[in-house]
């Protein structure tokens, strides 16, 4: 078993941080990496990339929203309780390189993943300018974290409950005018990503996005997670899961997310109504 | 005596008895049923007992086939159990999925005139009753040598590796990249064909031996080969299998509702999606199911899809009935339970709807030209043959590759040209000291059986390395 040390809540109760007890990823994981996760005996094998890791304690951090039966069996594991089963760290690890100006990009729980990554580059000596957004002010989270990992941080909500009213591309935009940014990378839903890449694309500058397809290995072994990558075929849990955004195909990913859509919302019900009683 | 050897002759070769094929369709329960002791008994006596006999030269890991038998017929099912584990650690398995008409079976004297003995069911009877008695005699272990060997991938070579070493008195760890242990064993072969307590009872058997098992260990990830000697294991054997599935390239592939065989079968077998919503992981459940390939995952795939509700299951193959790779048994059963067969069929491209749902594939007929560099005779399209089959499942079941996780992440690991570990066929030595390779990972997909074959060399050749350093 592998035991959640400390346990969080966030947006109201819709996203969830577990710090969890596993010191063989620990030691080795690297930011932009991910582990699976499953809770118990007849539970799916979930992937989350990694919010943070701690080698001296022998834990890794991972914050994710709840959207389906799965995630809601995540979310009653208490602090002491634990997962079966954490695998990993699988994926590529984040290129991290001083370029010069970099702007991070996050939406959602996107902003967990790109924490760490956000620091790393922040460390390795560029000046990193983020922007961070969500659909409102109850809703956004690691705004403390971002602010400490970059040098500026920008804020969005759709609603204008908090910060610049509006989305992160908006901000970037305005970013991008202003300043030689070298890289972009940002990581959030994938219309958001999808919508990040059209800025980009049009000045040009090279953006990384991190994907969460479908997966059951994260080794190579099923295929599941494959997306096209300038026309290409990729394995994201080997090959990525961050690829060059310019290239990747978001449509034909937002679709493949919809695999099992039916099938998870009569799960969702299902496990709720049993809640109940 | 002249009587006795006439009625000898003429006693039929026992029919193991199945599952009816319109029920077993529906549901995931082993299709054979297992043989009684008296059936075992007369398919024992079938045996002529030859004095050179062909059957153990047919067997990669040489069990004595005459020897178990001849114990069955004599109703000593202990004593037989106890002679195949001289050889071979897996019977309950071996009985079950070994090609046995191309190996024993094909060698045996009666099946150049009529049939041969039914080796496979009485291995199975062997080591099924024995499950069942828990009588024989455990494993003796020799004297602990101090020696630790670290074994990667819980397969079949794995086990047979960790089998043989634990026997003789190495410490032996396996590390397992999935949840739970056996490989294909557990995630390629359904459970009505290997039902998975029988992979795991060996499994335990393994452990109470003192065999150590790591799950949820990615070697190459998790852990690396260097740091598993700086850990102080003496030797490695890397048993990690063909785990990259291969894909047709074709127009259409990344539609929703196609999916490799590895994925479709893992989700069933290994993740339970057949119990879904019991067990968690969803699988999709095709009405017009087509897979693609005509081996045994294939079958394995094909029989799943009906299992699961398909109206329709079909192969589709590029090539004839001739070529079929597939053990014969799975043919026939799938055959039985409604598999249709389309041959001489290649996949054009795949079409989908505004969901990114498949909703038929376009195939192009084939004829069969001159013989290629396989022997067989090569599939040629013909021109204007195109036509499409209605189908929202396509498996594709066309053959797996080597996964590059651990063989790139391994610094000095010599690699042939398609990516397979090179490893010396008489002893499983790869290009680093100390570590040795065997199974699918070494020869691309082949048989349990022939995985365990290489398993075993490389544990003698392990052993003699830890005991004499050569």
């Amino acid at each position: 078993m592998f035991k959640i040390v400390r346990r969080e809540e966030m947006s109201q109760g819709n996203v969830i941080l577990n710090e969890i007890e596993a010191p063989l990823i620990a030691k080795k994981a690297k930011p932009g990496q991910f582990v699976i996760l499953k809770a118990n005996e007849t539970g799916e094998r979930i992937p989350l990339t990694m919010a943070d890791t701690d080698p001296e304690k022998g834990t890794i951090t991972v914050i994710y929203m709840v959207v389906g039966k799965s995630t809601l069996l995540f979310k009653e594991l208490k602090p002491g309780d634990g997962y079966q089963d954490v695998i990993g760290p699988l994926g590529q690890a984040t290129h991290l390189e001083k370029l010069g100006t970099v702007v991070c990009v996050g939406g959602g729980t996107g902003v967990a993943v790109l924490h760490p990554i956000t620091r790393g580059l922040k460390q390795i000596g560029n000046k990193v300018i983020s922007i961070i957004g969500a659909r409102n002010k109850d809703l956004l989270i690691l705004e403390d974290e971002m602010n400490k990992a970059s040098h500026e941080l920008n804020v969005c909500t759709d609603d204008g409950s908090y910060g610049h009213k509006g989305f992160v591309t908006d901000v970037l935009k305005d970013v991008l005018e202003k300043e030689d940014v070298k890289l972009v990378v940002g990581i959030g839903p994938v219309p958001m990503m999808k919508f990040v890449c059209q800025v980009t694309k049009e000045k040009n500058v090279k953006t990384l996005v991190s994907l969460n397809p479908i997966m059951i290995d994260g080794t190579g072994m099923c295929g599941g997670c494959r997306v096209s990558v300038g026309g290409e075929t990729k394995f994201a849990c080997v090959d990525g899961p961050e690829f060059d955004g310019h290239e990747v195909d978001f449509d034909e990913l937002m679709l493949r997310l919809q695999a099992y859509s039916e099938d998870e919302k009569k799960s969702r019900e299902e496990h709720v109504c049993s809640l109940k009683g | 005596m002249a009587e006795k050897k006439v009625k000898k002759e003429k006693t039929p070769r026992q029919l193991m008895p199945e599952q009816e094929a319109s029920i077993r369709a529906k549901n995931f329960d082993e299709v054979p049923t297992g043989q009684s002791e008296e059936t075992a008994q007369i398919e024992a006596s079938r045996c002529i007992q030859c004095k050179k006999p062909a059957c153990i030269d047919g067997c990669p890991v040489s069990v004595d086939i005459p020897g178990f038998i001849k114990l069955i017929r004599d109703g000593d099912f202990t004593g037989a159990i106890s002679r195949i584990w001289e050889k071979n650690g897996l019977p309950a398995v071996c009985g079950r999925v070994c090609p046995q008409e191309l190996q024993c079976e094909g060698k045996c004297v009666l099946g150049v005139k009529g049939e041969p003995v039914a080796i496979g069911n009485l291995e199975r009877f062997a080591a099924d009753y024995e499950r069942k008695s828990r009588k024989a005699p455990k494993l003796e272990k020799k004297p602990l040598t101090g020696k630790r060997v670290a074994v990667v991938g819980s397969g079949p070579s794995g086990l047979t590796v960790a089998s043989d070493l634990i026997q003789k008195g190495h410490e032996v760890t396996i590390f397992e990249a999935f949840h739970k242990p056996g490989g294909v064993l557990v995630y390629g072969i359904p459970e009505f064909r290997l039902p998975k307590d029988i992979v795991f009872s060996e499994v335990a058997g393994l452990e109470k031996l003192g065999v150590k098992l790591e799950c949820n260990s990615v070697v190459g990830r998790t852990v690396s080969l260097e740091e598993l000697f700086e850990e102080g294991y003496d030797a490695i054997f890397i048993g990690v299998g063909a785990g990259l599935p291969t894909f047709l390239r074709v127009p259409g592939e990344n539609l929703i509702g196609i999916m490799s065989a590895n994925e479709y079968l893992t989700r069933s077998n290994l993740m339970k999606a057949y119990l879904y919503p019991k067990y968690d992981t969803p699988i999709i459940r095709g009405k017009n199911v087509i897979t693609l390939g005509a081996g045994n995952v294939a079958m394995d795939a094909a029989r799943t899809a009906l299992r699961l509700g398909a109206e329709t299951s079909r192969i589709v193959y590029r090539r004839s009935m001739q070529e079929v790779p597939a053990r014969a048994a799975e043919v026939h059963h799938a055959e039985q339970e409604g598999v249709e067969f389309y041959f001489l069929t290649s996949p054009v491209k795949f079409n989908g709807n505004e969901k990114g749902r498949l909703t038929s594939m376009t195939g192009l007929k084939m004829e069969l030209g001159e013989p290629d560099d396989s022997g067989r005779r090569r599939p040629v399209p013909i021109e204007g043959s195109e036509f499409d089959l209605e189908c929202d499942l396509a498996i594709i079941a066309v053959g797996a590759g080597p996964n590059p996780l651990l063989t790139q992440s391994t610094e000095g690991l010599e690699l042939n040209k398609w990516g397979y570990v090179v490893a010396d066929s008489k002893t499983g030595k790869t290009s680093i000291k100390g570590v040795w390779a065997g199974g699918d990972i070494v020869t691309g997909s082949a048989t349990v059986i022939l995985a365990m074959g290489a398993g075993r060399v490389a544990a003698d050749s392990i052993h003699k390395y830890l005991e004499l350093g050569i």
